[in-house]
């Protein structure tokens, strides 16, 4: 077995969907970047999502983000030769009550703007389009070209394919610590060390450590997914099915493969710890899980749950993620934080931290996600 | 500690006896269990209309099935007898159990899983054809139903209970065409020391032969499974390569299949129980002290779904395991019982060894099963398309290729296709069983309905 490469261009803490995304990026644009997983990739948030590639309810800003990375979905055969099941079926959010109207429709109006296509469907229209739908559904928001895809699939298609170009994906590698020597980092693990000018923490729930290492503390908090899946049923529900509420119980989120299981997550979060490797499933919060389903297609209540998971997601206390140049150490790059909707935006995540490592500048605004915004503004100049 | 909350989970030989002890010391357990009466499954009980005597039903196991049975039924109503219920889940102290559509959390300051276990099933091609069963759901058809799986039957695999069904069919008048054994003579010879520690079984087990040779029925060992024959509506015979390497089918209208058991092992995982690869019967279960103890405090295992020990070990191992949860609350024990019945372990012990000795799990047929085989019948996934999450996708072990290939999401989570999955993941990967990892379980055990109401009776 070949020595592994122990100094290169970029190195990445972290083997999620963003760290994956971008490495492979990276090898597109010619530098040379090493992955650091601590387990296998893929494997925490961006392995347990819900699987939505979804733009509609996004914060308005991030949607430029979210467009860049849609047209990276619609390409992500080509570009990794793996097939990750995506389906661009469609996603709608139904409404169950009226309040939600003005609100569905004024984003509706904003996200036009940023070249997001919905329609706002009222009683009739969604019992045409969606039989499914229980009998409280009042009104949908349909965002035709968003779907979803297999979670488990895309990290390490996207791992593959950085590798196939040349890119060290290094799993089962804790990384101990990462420091500033020179010019260079020095990233230290128990497998040893490995050296670059640039580093991106892309460790998400366990981001917070690495970031306050450097002097810049966020608030970032671990949290699980709630996520089950029923045995497979014949193929009635196509597109991603969301609600738009203000009411926390009332989130709930499904979607059905057309091999037949519906997948579903949503009402809370369970508790997560960054100590150990899983999250476990809150059996207590089946119930009201199972309520909010039933709303969405009361004809699942024939169904059964076949199996339950959880994963460990970092949310940030603004649910907004941190995204870009350090700030304060030239060099350093941040992408972790996204707060369980990181799943679409990882693709163009990838894309725009391998152009702004690559290039010093990103053609896609992401100003809003720096890490400034906790304090601690930067001083040591230009990134790349 | 107070009107301890203990909760069985089992109601078979180890289930009841621990139950029996919890109750002699003046506590009141709570027993859940999946059947509608106890016994588990080697004990299985008929519904209460149906007339054949224990004898009949359990032939040279009648008195054991007796005394199991009206242990538990002594029991009354000092216990909390939870029937058709399934605990799905387990998360901090509470077991979540369900019965019809309801659902509740139950509370325990001691939890004693006594699961059993289920057949060990090795994938072939052809056996998701109607007409193949596992050899305990043959065994059931004739003890639960009073019927046979079929007019001519083959059973296929290896194991004890291989023969015991096979002569518990010819008694109720359906003599198998042949018994296809993948355990060698030699094999069987080198398990008898060991299992010369209980001589009571062995001798039974010679008898077993004996009877079943004089009833004519045709017994062939070191036998290599190739095909179960037929087509979509029904299975016309086997064919399987015999102990000169010849190539052979033999006529017959069903098949049990069944290589000895599988510990159901999901309950220990989801409470958090360590677990330890045994080399002998080639499968992870969860660690236990000589007593039965878990790597959780207040978590106990016994029988069948800790250790593959059989009925009679069970009912010890669950004495020893109420001893233990007695000796933790601060019970006084009789130390002579324990250590009696820790010698009773051992002597069981060593005469499991002997069985995995005589009836090893054939392993290397999983690892060279044709690609097109079916492997995983709930996701109709082949060996192929597991192999291929291996070396085309690089998963490097079990639950990665489970991520990739789909093998054990279904409706079983692997319960079926798991351990046979693990040898063909093991050998893709050119490593042994154990390095291939073991498949995480998730709840629920079993499936859950969607329509489910809570302890309010609200959905």
């Amino acid at each position: 077995m070949a020595e592994p490469r122990r100094r290169a261009d970029v190195v990445i803490v972290g083997g999620g969907i963003v760290g994956c995304s971008t490495a492979f990026f990276l090898r597109q644009r010619g530098l040379s970047v090493v992955v650091l997983e601590r387990w296998l990739v893929g494997q925490q948030a961006s392995g347990t999502n819900f699987g939505n590639v979804r733009r509609q309810g996004r914060y308005l800003p991030q949607l430029p983000l979210a467009n860049r990375s849609r047209e990276i979905w619609g390409r992500i055969r080509e570009l990794t030769g793996s097939d990750v099941e995506f389906m661009p079926v469609g996603h709608v959010r139904f409404l169950w009550s009226e309040e939600q109207i003005d609100v569905v429709e004024a984003y509706r109006r904003e996200a036009a703007t940023y070249g997001l296509e919905l329609h706002i469907l009222g009683r009739n229209a969604i019992r045409e389009k969606f039989p499914f739908v229980g009998p409280e559904a009042i009104a949908g928001s349909w965002s035709p070209h968003d779907g979803h895809a297999n979670p488990r699939l895309v990290s390490p298609a996207f791992a593959r394919a950085a590798r196939r170009d040349g890119a060290e994906i290094v799993e089962n590698c804790d990384v101990l610590a990462v420091e500033k020597v020179g010019e260079d980092f020095l990233v230290s693990t128990a497998q040893g060390d490995y050296r670059a000018p640039v580093v991106m923490i892309a460790a998400g729930a366990w981001a917070a450590g690495l970031s306050a290492a450097f002097g810049q503390p966020v608030p970032l908090k671990a949290g699980g997914p709630q996520m089950g899946v029923t045995e497979p049923l014949p193929y009635f529900v196509h597109p991603v099915v969301g609600v738009a509420t203000a009411t926390a119980e009332e989130v709930i989120y499904l979607r059905q493969i057309p091999r037949g299981n519906v997948i579903f997550g949503g009402v809370r979060r369970g508790p997560a710890s960054l100590g150990a490797e899983r999250a476990k499933y809150d059996p207590d919060g089946v119930f009201a899980q199972f309520r909010q389903v039933l709303r969405l297609a009361p004809s699942l209540s024939h169904a059964r749950l076949i199996r339950t998971w959880s994963g460990v997601e970092g949310y940030m206390d603004d649910n907004i993620p941190v995204m870009g140049a350090s700030g304060k150490v030239a060099g350093l790059y941040y992408a972790f934080g996204f707060s369980g909707h990181g799943f679409q935006t990882g693709p163009g995540v990838g894309d725009v931290m391998a152009e702004l490592i690559a290039t010093g500048r990103t053609t896609t605004p992401i100003d809003d996600f720096h890490i400034r915004r906790f304090g601690e503004g930067g001083d040591a100049g230009s990134p790349g | 500690m107070a009107d301890p909350r203990i909760i069985i989970v089992g109601a078979g030989p180890a289930g009841t006896r621990a139950a029996e002890v919890l109750v002699a010391a003046g506590l009141r357990p709570t027993v859940v269990d999946e059947g509608s009466r106890s016994g588990g499954q080697i004990y299985r009980r008929p519904p209460p209309n149906f007339t054949r005597s224990h004898d009949a039903l359990y032939g040279t196991e009648a008195a054991k099935a007796r005394a199991v049975h009206a242990a538990f039924d002594a029991l009354g109503d000092r216990i909390t007898y939870r029937p058709e219920t399934l605990a799905w889940a387990i998360k901090d102290d509470r077991l979540h159990a369900l019965k019809g559509s309801r659902s509740e959390a139950l509370a325990y300051d001691a939890l004693l899983l006594a699961p059993g276990a289920t057949d060990r099933v090795m994938p072939l091609p052809g056996w998701t054809r109607p007409g193949c069963y596992s050899l305990g759901a043959a065994q059931i058809a004739l003890k639960a139903q009073g019927c046979a799986i079929g007019e001519r039957v083959v059973f296929l695999g290896t194991g004890p209970l291989l023969y015991l069904v096979a002569y518990q069919y010819m008694r109720a008048g359906h003599a198998p065409a042949a018994v296809l054994d993948t355990s060698s003579y030699g094999q069987q010879l080198s398990g008898l020391a060991l299992m010369a520690a209980r001589p009571g079984q062995l001798l039974k087990g010679v008898r077993l032969l004996r009877a079943l040779r004089r009833g004519g029925v045709p017994v062939l060992r070191n036998v290599e499974p190739l095909e179960v024959l037929g087509d979509a509506h029904g299975v016309d015979g086997v064919r399987f390569r015999d102990a000169d390497g010849s190539e052979r089918r033999l006529a017959c209208t069903a098949v049990g299949m069944g290589y000895h058991l599988r510990a159901e092992s999901q309950l220990a995982d989801l409470a958090g129980c360590e677990f330890r690869f045994d080399p002998a019967v080639q499968q992870w279960l969860p660690q236990t002290d000589a007593m039965g103890r878990s790597s959780r405090a207040n978590v106990y295992l016994a029988g069948d779904g800790a250790r593959l020990l059989g009925a009679d070990a069970a009912e010890t191992a669950g004495r020893l395991a109420a001893c233990a949860m007695l000796a933790d609350l601060g019970h006084r024990q009789d130390a002579r019982t324990v250590a009696r019945l820790q010698r009773a372990m051992k002597r069981h012990a060593r005469f499991a060894e002997g069985v995995a000795r005589a009836f090893p799990w054939p392993h290397a047929l999983a690892a060279e099963l044709p690609d097109a085989t079916l492997v995983c019948r709930c996701e109709a996934i082949t060996a192929g398309e597991l192999r291929a999450s291996v070396t085309a996708l690089g998963a490097p072990e079990v639950n990665r290729a489970k991520a990739f290939s789909r093998v054990g999401m279904g409706r079983c989570q692997g319960r079926f296709c798991g351990l046979a999955s693990q040898e063909i993941v093991a050998a893709a990967c050119k490593g042994r069983v154990e390095a291939a990892g073991r498949l995480r379980g998730q709840a629920p055990v079993k499936p859950l309905p969607i329509a489910l109401l809570g302890e309010d009776g609200r959905g």
